[in-house]
């Protein structure tokens, strides 16, 4: 075993591009969930975000297209959902459920044909001075752009909450759909919004993984990052910062377990590959005690009638 | 203006015909998606559900249909008590494995000996895996108040990779020349499932039926299953009704990984062999599928479960003599459960034509 071999500043610069999936998921549930609705289907958002952001950023080869394509293909499967929860009423468990199942299915049906190919590179951001500053450098200045944009969204969302009208709106539509309603609130509208919003950073967190940190297809190559973007929300207590932070938390976890793979520490590969499954249910257990964050209509139907 | 009603109880006419036209439109969208990836829809319909049960060849596809039916009924049967009251085991897959790991490995301990006790005994041990990985998630619900859709869910992946260092350290055959994999159990009579391999029967067959019957008669005559669906469908009237809800997340969360457990047991003794990397076959995630197509029903799971297996066994065929991609069988099966929970709508609401502005 070599433990030197591990560089901490390549260490912290991966453990970012590591969180970056995490953290996309995991702040657009937050928002969805914000609104009073439990989607289960970000990991099969993710994987559909996965094989269309590749898709078309090898057909078109450019991996710009590919994430934005990534966004547009999750917002839609997202509106699959946003259909059976809020206009047929049905279960939101076994919708988000639903969802999963699908995506993974027809991501493995559209990904056939792109098995083995290497897409377009992303340009990495090469600022001339500020790149070059030694342990600075590496850890903030040379990434790739969408590893910003995460950053720049975690902010966005917690303006958009703590400050805006619309964040306000949300809020309340989350909290008591009844009361929101009642205020002339359109409550169904909100939350497709928030759905579609939770779709679209799904989607573009699962190209990220396939066009950015792999960068490859492979088939379910998720890997129950979605649903590590679900407990992440609850451990950050529904609060964005939070959010940013606990997805470093794993991506540091998941960048050291490789790394210790890598160097032949004593313990066995499986055993270490579990580990951030491990470490999730007991980040869920301390957290668990405090519900407070959680909003009160969560996982709840809402019908005008009743 | 189209808008809904709450039915005062949901239609039972609906309830049953729900599922059946859920398959209908399935069949035909499955037909539209079998058509874009440049296959004859009716064709590919007609090899995965018609060929397999009545075709040329249905002597040889019927007993895989019992063998591919019996794990996806016992652990949808498990699902249904918990999806009834509300409690979201979505980690059968998990329990499936360890169930399969712990019953091997109570079996592997006693090869080459031939003994009536070692099949009974790796049976009780498969339950005990399945029950106590299915006891995690609800001691922490139960404890600390986690929520177990998402605990399960984890358990599935620290499952697959206890299978995989199963089969590549402590369970590998000794004499398998350093190929990954347990022994396989056909070469150990003593600890396999199979009653009649050539038509398809194994134990597993018979405790799924046991499975059903219990739960029908748990649900119809027993105070516990009057508990689980109370919880379900009312809540607040089970809590001053003085259900106590840790005894039936634990029993829930236990049955259900018991049965998962028994499932996986039933499955490396038979139909696959042996522990091996790629053991998991996803039957935990389908079940969710057969549990809800059943309606939560111990009779109609069964039977939904056999449609599954069809999608299964037809599917295969499908992939040999068509080249119809595996894949498009999840997306069918995915599809199915989409159209069941939207069609579900009508069960519960009565669609009314309203004029605009009328409110």
């Amino acid at each position: 075993m070599d433990l030197s071999a591990i560089n901490p500043v390549l260490l912290i610069a991966s453990l970012m591009v590591a969180a970056t999936p995490l953290l996309l998921a995991a702040i657009g549930e937050l928002i969805v969930e914000k609104a009073g609705v439990l989607n289960l289907g970000v990991e099969g958002m993710m994987i559909i975000g996965a094989i269309a952001g590749f898709a078309i950023a090898v057909e078109t080869t450019s991996p710009m297209m590919g994430l934005l394509a990534a966004m547009v293909a999750g917002a839609v499967l997202s509106l699959l959902f946003a259909f059976l929860t809020q206009f047929a009423l049905a279960n939101q468990v076994a919708s988000g459920l639903a969802l999963t199942l699908f995506g993974l299915g027809l991501s493995a049906l559209m990904g056939q044909s792109y098995v083995g190919i290497k897409p377009p590179a992303m340009a990495t951001l090469d600022i001339p001075v500020l790149s070059d500053i030694p342990v600075l450098g590496p850890i903030l200045f040379s990434h790739d752009p969408v590893l910003y944009i995460g950053i720049a969204l975690t902010a966005a969302v917690w303006w958009f909450l703590k400050k805006s009208r619309g964040g306000l709106i949300l809020r309340a539509v989350g909290e008591s759909h009844d009361a929101a309603h009642a205020l002339g609130y359109n409550v169904i509208r909100v939350r497709i919004l928030a759905i579609m919003f939770g779709g679209a950073c799904a989607g573009l967190g699962g190209a990220y993984i396939s066009l950015i940190r792999v960068p490859q297809w492979t088939e379910g190559m998720t890997a129950g990052i979605g649903w590590i973007a679900l407990a992440l929300v609850v451990f950050a207590s529904w609060k964005p910062w939070r959010v940013l932070l606990g997805a470093y938390l794993f991506g540091g976890i998941n960048v050291l377990q490789l790394n210790l793979q890598a160097a032949g520490i004593a313990i066995p590969v499986e055993y270490l590959a579990m580990s951030p499954y491990l470490i999730t249910i007991l980040v869920l257990v301390i957290m668990s005690a405090d519900k407070s964050g959680a909003p009160a209509s969560l996982g709840r139907t809402f019908h005008a009638s009743q | 203006m189209i808008a809904l009603q709450k039915r005062p109880t949901p239609s039972r006419a609906l309830s049953l015909a729900t599922p059946l036209i859920a398959v209908l439109i399935t069949m035909i969208m499955g037909g539209a998606l079998f058509a874009v990836l440049g296959k004859n829809p009716l064709e590919a319909i007609r090899t995965i559900f018609y060929d397999p049960v009545f075709g040329e060849f249905a002597f040889y596809y019927r007993p895989q249909l019992l063998v591919k039916a019996a794990p996806l009924v016992l652990i949808a049967i498990g699902l249904s008590l918990g999806f009834k009251a509300g409690i979201w085991n979505i980690g059968a897959e998990g329990q499936y494995i360890i169930g399969a790991i712990c019953g091997a490995a109570v079996g592997l301990a006693f090869y080459p000996t031939e003994s009536r006790l070692i099949f009974p005994l790796m049976i009780l041990a498969g339950a005990l895996g399945g029950w106590a990985w299915g006891m995690i998630p609800a001691f922490l619900k139960v404890r600390f108040g986690t929520n177990e859709i998402l605990v399960s869910l984890m358990l599935v992946y620290v499952a697959d990779q206890l299978l995989a260092s199963m089969s590549l350290g402590l369970l590998r055959n000794p004499e398998g020349m350093g190929f990954p994999g347990s022994r396989n159990f056909s070469d150990f009579p003593a600890a396999s499932s199979w009653i009649n391999e050539a038509a398809g029967l194994h134990w597993g067959m018979a405790f799924a039926f046991i499975a059903v019957i219990f739960a029908y008669v748990l649900l119809n005559r027993h105070i516990l299953g009057f508990n689980i669906r109370l919880t379900g469908e009312a809540p607040r009237a089970a809590r001053f009704a003085g259900v106590n809800p840790t005894r039936l997340i634990l029993f829930c969360l236990g049955t259900s990984g018991a049965l998962a457990g028994l499932a996986g047991l039933f499955e490396v003794t038979g139909p696959s062999g042996q522990i091996n990397i790629d053991f998991a076959s996803g039957y935990g995630f389908t079940a969710i599928i057969v549990a809800f197509l059943g309606r939560l029903h111990p009779v109609g799971i069964l039977l939904a479960a056999l449609l599954m297996a069809l999608t299964y066994v037809g599917g295969d065929l499908a992939q040999g003599n068509l080249g119809l991609p595996s894949a498009a069988i999840q997306v069918f099966q995915g599809m199915l459960l989409f159209f069941l929970l939207a069609l579900d709508l009508l069960t519960n609401y009565r669609v009314v034509l309203k004029k605009k502005g009328a409110a």
